[in-house]
């Protein structure tokens, strides 16, 4: 089910017809890393072509990514664990480098992380070890350009489904999102986007099947 | 010497001088080298828990821990930081005194910083938003860096990050580190680089002795019942480490809300967990967090419970 033609299925149709100018169109392929800088005021949107893929997204200010992404400080800011429209995406220098302004699957995590090949040892035991996993993807990218494992940071889950209960149980669960929904990311300074199309086959973040998202870069009208 | 460790004594500039000790109004004479050099030796006549050393001079301690083990003991007023390393067994005990406290807490491997705690992977793995007795704090190795070993605070914070210089300066009307309400975030940074780590290195952390409870619509409120007098959080490193510690606010304090009581800071030497530790078999994710530090600390030629070096 990987190569499915957007043209083919309504909702991922409306949701690749983006409202301004396209600057990037790609499909970033199952279990692949992929990384843009957006510039300030542009929109990245990302679509879930085909449902229930987490896409693990890490952001930092392009011109020093000593500043990055902080989701302490996001939902600090906003007082609410969940990201959806409206959510800033705020910087360890407290301010907002992207913004959500659309969001048709409601809710995305950012506090359950990036898998790794080490955490998928204690989550579901040392034959996974071997197994392809976010924190790879990141490292992969980041070593293209002299990052490294200090330059990790939390991240944002989209369309990822982390419930906390009033006892503070959390999980990945099942997720809410469905093919073609999307979210949109205002950039407020020129911001890298670095993503894992999350490769996850141990819980049900992708729903068992990874499968490609697309990224489009526009400018909206 | 025995240190007083009641906060509540009456401070040199507060009451009567120490012995030997310059009266409070006395102007000193700081005219040449040698009368400063007076002046300045007499100064550390007044006695102090503040940092208390050599450490096994440490009073009033908790049952069943000989001064002779202590390592550290050091006591942070408002604003104030500290950060060392402590060798892998070592117990790290925080008492917050007036029950006000939030501790930012973050911890690195002595061995490779660039190993640290990782909060998104230490609240995943153990299935809870909410840090207490008996859990791990996690690096993204998949490694135990610390046990909970004991915690009579409840629960610890671990989703809303440091506090920053530009809250404070919202929420109290300084933020400065030179002011009464220094951020938690100004007092790592410089804490770390005293290890020479810069901003790469300080990420998510835990906030100690106060929490955030998760609303069913993922809102976020502080809950007033983690003030606690008195309060401990004991923790057990399980590998060598640079602890960091700022006691500062926590980000979603009100403007009433900077602590005004002290933090106790004491470490004494012990023993990581043994084979029948009963934090190892707390869950099975916490039996692989274990058995992944043995395995990584035997083959850099550390005993570990699972034996000698391999």
């Amino acid at each position: 089910m990987n190569r499915v033609d957007p043209t083919d299925h309504p909702t991922v149709a409306t949701a690749v017809a983006v409202p301004g100018e396209v600057a990037v169109d790609e499909v970033v392929p199952a279990l692949a890393s992929w990384s843009t800088v957006v510039p300030a005021g542009e929109t990245l949107r990302m679509v879930d072509l085909h449902g229930n893929q987490a896409v693990d997204c890490l952001l930092y200010a392009a011109h020093d990514t000593t500043e990055r992404y902080s989701a302490q400080a996001t939902v600090v800011a906003q007082r609410n664990v969940y990201l959806t429209t409206g959510s800033p995406l705020v910087s360890n220098a407290g301010r907002s480098l992207m913004h959500i302004t659309d969001d048709t699957c409601g809710r995305h995590d950012t506090i359950a992380g990036a898998c790794s090949r080490e955490s998928n040892t204690l989550r579901y035991g040392h034959h996974t070890i071997h197994q392809h996993a976010c924190l790879d993807n990141f490292l992969h990218d980041h070593a293209q350009r002299g990052m490294t494992a200090r330059d990790m940071a939390s991240n944002i889950n989209w369309f990822m489904n982390v419930p906390v209960e009033p006892d503070g149980s959390l999980g990945i669960v099942d997720g809410l999102s469905a093919p073609g929904k999307y979210v949109d990311l205002r950039a407020d300074v020129d911001t890298l986007v670095v993503v894992s199309n999350c490769p996850q086959v141990n819980n049900p973040c992708n729903a068992f099947d990874p499968t490609p998202v697309r990224m489009i870069r526009f400018v909206a009208r | 010497m025995a240190q007083p460790d009641d906060p509540s004594s009456p401070s040199p500039s507060a009451g009567t001088a120490p012995e030997g000790a310059l009266p409070e109004t006395a102007v000193p004479d700081t005219s040449t080298p040698e009368a400063a050099r007076a002046h300045a030796r007499a100064q550390a006549a007044a006695a102090s828990a503040a940092w208390v050393v050599p450490a096994t001079d440490a009073g009033d301690l908790p049952d069943g821990v000989d001064a002779a083990q202590v390592v550290w003991d050091e006591t942070l007023p408002p604003g104030a930081y500290t950060t060392r390393r402590i060798g892998r067994g070592t117990h790290l005990h925080l008492t917050d005194r007036a029950g006000d406290a939030s501790v930012a807490l973050v911890v690195h491997s002595a061995a490779n910083p660039a190993e640290r705690l990782n909060v998104a992977d230490t609240l995943k793995v153990q299935w809870n938003a909410y840090l207490t007795e008996g859990m791990l704090l996690l690096s993204a190795m998949g490694r135990v860096l610390a046990t909970v070993v004991s915690d009579t605070s409840g629960h610890h914070d671990l989703l809303c990050g440091l506090s920053t210089a530009a809250g404070n300066d919202a929420i109290f009307g300084d933020g400065t580190p030179w002011g009464p309400c220094p951020s938690a975030e100004d007092r790592l940074a410089v804490a770390l680089a005293r290890w020479g780590l810069d901003r790469r290195d300080l990420t998510a952390n835990v906030n100690l002795f106060t929490v955030a409870r998760v609303g069913s619509d993922g809102s976020l409120q502080l809950d007033p019942d983690s003030v606690r007098p008195g309060a401990h959080i004991c923790l057990r490193a399980e590998m060598d480490l640079l602890v960091s510690l700022a006691h500062t606010s926590h980000p979603l304090a009100g403007p009433s809300q900077y602590p005004s009581g002290e933090v106790r800071v004491l470490a004494w030497s012990g023993a990581p967990a043994a084979a029948d530790d009963p934090w190892r078999s707390v869950s099975p994710e916490a039996e692989r967090a274990f058995a992944n530090t043995d395995d990584y600390l035997a083959a850099a030629g550390v005993t570990t419970a699972s034996g000698a070096p391999r």
